[in-house]
């Protein structure tokens, strides 16, 4: 037998502490210990706090995982899900599971979290009772929305409770929230914020009853109602207690270690035995229990510098602040909010915004700050209280924010600068601004898809993606700014989109091979990132002469159906201005029954999805809706995708032209191109809007006199309203200006660019010289358009199910056995 | 312990376009064949060791496959991820004889080593 060399490290608990805790020791001495985790959920390790947006319906699971399972494979870490452990035997250091397993251990981490509290009282133990703390909850609440379940009642209205009562409205239950409280949500808010968000919930159709006490929970085999104390009964198919949390202790009870209401840590975690560390809601540090996310990484990175014998690092306790995950409610509150003795309060209110924000301030420095409806500047509030800045100096703007007065300068980036190390910049991952500067530094880390690769930050929901690229722009100063706008187009090269557009012009290059030739390539035949970028620079520079690339497109592509995550396809057929047929409709529905097509979805087009087509299916699924008259709806093309309309003036009161004609008119003449990017257009009747015209990249609006064009809106990530173009009169002005602007952009914009950023970069005043007041130009720009689309406006899925095209594409080479 | 290895008929090289994949279905689950633009041939598992991505559909750009549903980047040779992506896909031995492309699996006693 081989000596052990390692020290043995087991983790009880695989929640967010324990794993993050892991983490930072994998990054401080990644050959330290051999780890063994135990987690008496059946899963990997997730985001607890992203729960409620799972139950909104806003995420999957999926996408709130935090390491799946390849991640503990790669850092050779044993992972025992399911498994709670049950007993601890400090003299022989063993860990024994409740499935019999017995580990040994050097070092014990302890992070077994929290439970939430059940109240006492008649019927909590009845199906249909459900507490709020992890994705068997989630699942369950779904599970009873989805089995026609219509009430639902949550008592308690803290964070959890409104989170529940949101996601279960948002799963079309009526909610009642019952709160013992005078007012909701008040460890994090003040009355009038409270008052307010009771409001906006009602609005929502949230019902929620304040100073109320339950006293029992009704029902025979299964939850069918809650009875207040007042005698009033409250119908319900599911319970959600969301009353609190407190510390899971008993495991480190039963072992013999310190517990007060949590298992008690010094300053470097560890526990009353030397050999015991604990983490995370378990604990109690100088008297503090915690139950917010951010002391979980504070606690993490002082309790593995620990484990590597860095004695030094202390935890000193975490001022915690709060937001609210509800969509479209900004609640934000932290520190002493209610004020009291010695405390001025700073108040401002705007009933008619829904704005309230209100900072409690002693002696010149912020004590606490509660604020709703605007929550643009807690970061900024929650620093100056957690650092003791004095505000003397900024008192008289203080309440208006960081953009006003003589606080922080004009530049937007000085936020971000004065964060601390310490502050979280990506919520989903759990990742503070400290780890993406050192790695930025540490692996010359210099464009966003870097850092994404690197830390994660970033990569889940994007919306902190901005405060990742000022981050890049404050490490990399200049460079960041000159590696943006000459960066390459990938490692295969050294130029950057714009040259390699521009050589393949002017060295008459027409084909990948020869580019890479001409242009040096680093790497034999490119990568996924430089060869669909050629072949689309080729196809848009010599219509009619290049010969496309098959290989170097996307599976989307290549096989005319969107890939989806089981590796099936959607296929989503032509409708032109999104008007269709009884004779369509019904060839649809027939496709489905001969395929049996699991989900058929409209899509924010105002087209038909099908999805989990099999990929050898897709050539006779096409024969079948060819045979019907309709043609590919290019959904998975960087290309045109729909023309969405609204009815017009042929139906509706109000409208002023006949939109729909237009719709299809312009689709009649862009269907089949390929551009940079997938391409969306709308037209509206009247200047309602109804086809959400002013979000797409080229938009129309009938007016009385004639359209008004806009361009470059966009309803992704980052949403951006439209710019208006111009004005015309006449229809065939419509078309002319619509085919100038995407030929402009089609010859221009750099591959994956989405008209947005591109006109951002070029400027609005360039496209308009360009495309309204060189009447000349726009004629020629016209008809480079029109001559492109004679060689683009073929049907891929004809030529596929009727002609054989790329027939290996759809068959197995072979089966064996 | 040695296992024995049936060498398994699948095609030819010239099923597979350049810098293509094909797929051999097998009880085992799919195998995607690869054909680089210098008409190496490769064979492994398809499925990304990330989500389970069919890798047989992706871009191929030397002797390497991007991953169709999040861009891993797979070196065929070994079955690796590159790049800052750690993980790796199963690899099968194939030979090339006169056009013809043979897989090496492990097949159970008494099956029969055919092809359809």
């Amino acid at each position: 037998m081989m000596a052990r060399t390692r020290e043995r490290l087991v983790v009880v608990g695989n929640g967010m502490a324990g794993i993050r805790t892991v983490e930072e020791l994998l990054k401080r001495d990644p050959d330290r210990y051999d780890i063994t985790v135990f987690g008496a959920e059946p899963h990997v390790n997730y985001n607890r706090i992203m729960l409620s947006p799972v139950l909104a319906g806003e995420k999957t699971f999926d996408q709130i995982i935090l390491n799946d399972r390849s991640w503990y494979e790669h850092n050779c870490i044993t992972l025992f899900t399911g498994e709670k452990v049950e007993t601890i035997d400090r003299e022989a250091r063993t860990v024994t599971s409740a499935a019999g397993r017995t580990v040994g251990y050097d070092k014990l981490l302890l992070a077994t979290g929290s439970i939430p509290f059940i109240i006492p009282v008649a019927g909590r133990g009845l199906p249909g009772v459900v507490p709020f703390r992890d994705i068997s909850d989630v699942e369950e609440m779904l599970r009873r929305a989805a089995g026609g379940g219509r009430h639902a009642v949550v008592i308690g209205a803290g964070l959890l409770g409104l989170e529940a009562a949101n996601g279960l409205a948002a799963n079309g239950m009526a909610v009642t929230v019952i709160h013992l409280m005078g007012t909701i949500m008040e460890r994090q808010l003040d009355e009038t914020a409270g008052l307010m968000l009771k409001v906006e919930l009602a609005g929502r159709g949230i019902d929620i009853i304040t100073g109320a006490t339950t006293e029992a929970i009704l029902g025979e085999d299964r939850v069918t109602g809650v009875l207040l104390e007042d005698g009033r009964e409250i119908p319900a198919d599911i319970v959600v207690m969301a009353v609190g949390i407190r510390p899971s202790t008993s495991l480190a009870k039963s072992a013999g270690i310190e517990v007060e209401r949590g298992i008690v840590v010094d300053d470097h975690m560890v526990t009353s035995d030397p050999a015991i560390l604990a983490v995370g809601e378990c604990v109690e540090h100088r008297g503090a229990v915690y139950g917010l996310v951010a002391p979980l990484w504070d606690m993490a990175r002082v309790c593995a510098d620990q484990l590597t014998g860095n004695a030094e690092s202390a935890y000193a306790g975490t001022v915690t602040g709060t937001k609210l995950k509800v969509t479209g409610i900004d609640v934000f509150s932290a520190g002493n909010f209610n004020g009291g003795e010695d405390c001025e309060e700073i108040v401002f209110r705007d009933d008619t915004r829904g704005v309230y924000k209100r900072i409690n301030v002693k002696e010149d420095f912020i004590e606490g700050v509660v604020l709703y409806g605007d929550t643009r500047d807690s970061a900024w509030y929650f620093q100056m209280l957690r650092d003791g800045e004095n505000i003397a100096a900024i008192r008289d703007t203080l309440i208006f924010g960081q953009g006003v007065g003589g606080a922080a300068s004009a530049d937007p980036r000085a936020a971000v600068a004065a964060l601390p190390d310490s502050a979280e910049i990506c919520g989903c991952n759990g990742v503070c601004k400290g780890s993406i500067t050192r790695a930025i530094a540490e692996k010359g880390l210099a464009t966003l898809e870097d850092v994404r690769a690197h830390t994660k930050a970033s990569a889940s929901c994007g919306s902190c993606t901005g405060l990742v690229e000022q981050l890049l722009e404050l490490s990399l100063g200049d460079e960041y700014q000159a590696a943006a706008a000459a960066k390459p187009l990938c490692k295969c090269t050294h130029h950057p989109h714009d040259d390699v557009r521009r050589l393949i012009v002017a060295g008459e290059l027409k084909s990948i091979p020869a580019v890479m030739r001409a242009l040096e390539w680093k790497t034999p035949n490119g990568c996924h990132t430089c060869r669909p970028a050629l072949n689309y620079y080729l196809l848009a520079a010599w219509p009619g002469e290049y010969k496309d690339d098959y290989q170097s497109r996307f599976i989307n592509e290549r096989a005319h159906a969107n890939i989806q995550k089981d590796g099936t396809y959607s296929v989503v057929p032509r409708m032109w201005g999104g008007l269709t047929s009884a004779k369509e409709l019904r060839a649809i529905a027939d496709v489905v029954d001969k395929f049996a097509i699991p989900t058929v979805k409209v899509t924010g087009g105002q087209r038909i999805d099908l999805f989990g087509v099999r990929k050898e299916d897709l050539p006779a699924v096409w024969k079948d809706l060819n045979d019907a008259g309709m043609v590919s709806g290019h959904a998975y093309a960087k290309g045109l995708r729909t023309v969405k309309t609204c009815v017009g003036s042929e139906w509706c009161r109000f409208g002023t032209q006949d939109s729909t004609g237009m719709g299809v008119k312009l689709e009649r003449m862009t269907w089949g191109t390929w551009t940079p990017h997938k391409v969306k257009l709308a037209v509206s009747g009247c200047p309602r809007n109804c086809a959400e015209a002013t979000i797409k990249d080229f938009g129309v609006v009938a007016v009385d006199s004639g359209w008004e064009l806009y361009v470059a809106g966009n309803g992704g990530m980052k949403v951006r309203e439209c710019d208006f173009l111009a004005k015309v009169e006449t229809e065939g002005q419509v078309l002319e200006y619509c085919g100038a602007f995407l030929q402009l952009y089609r010859e221009e914009a750099r591959y994956l660019d989405r008209t947005a950023p591109w006109v951002e970069r070029v400027g609005l005043d360039y496209v308009k010289k360009r495309v309204v007041d060189d009447g000349e130009g726009r004629r020629a720009l016209f008809a480079r358009f029109r001559f492109s689309q004679v060689f683009s406006q073929t049907d891929p899925w004809e030529e596929r199910a009727s002609q054989g095209v790329d027939s290996h594409e759809f068959a197995s080479l072979a089966t064996v056995g | 312990m040695k296992e024995d290895i049936t060498w398994i008929e699948v095609g030819r090289v010239a099923d597979i376009p350049p810098a293509g994949a094909r797929v051999v279905k097998t009880k085992q689950g799919d195998i995607a064949v690869f054909r680089t633009a210098a008409d190496d041939v490769f064979a492994v598992r398809d499925r990304c060791p990330h989500a389970g991505g069919p890798l047989s559909q992706g871009i191929v750009h030397g002797a390497r496959v991007t991953c169709p549903l999040h861009n891993w980047v797979i070196d065929l040779a070994s079955g690796e991820a590159t790049g800052p992506d750690e993980g790796c896909t199963g690899t099968f031995p194939v030979r090339v004889e006169n056009g013809l492309i043979r897989l090496g699996l492990s097949m159970p006693p008494g099956q029969p080593a055919a092809a359809s």
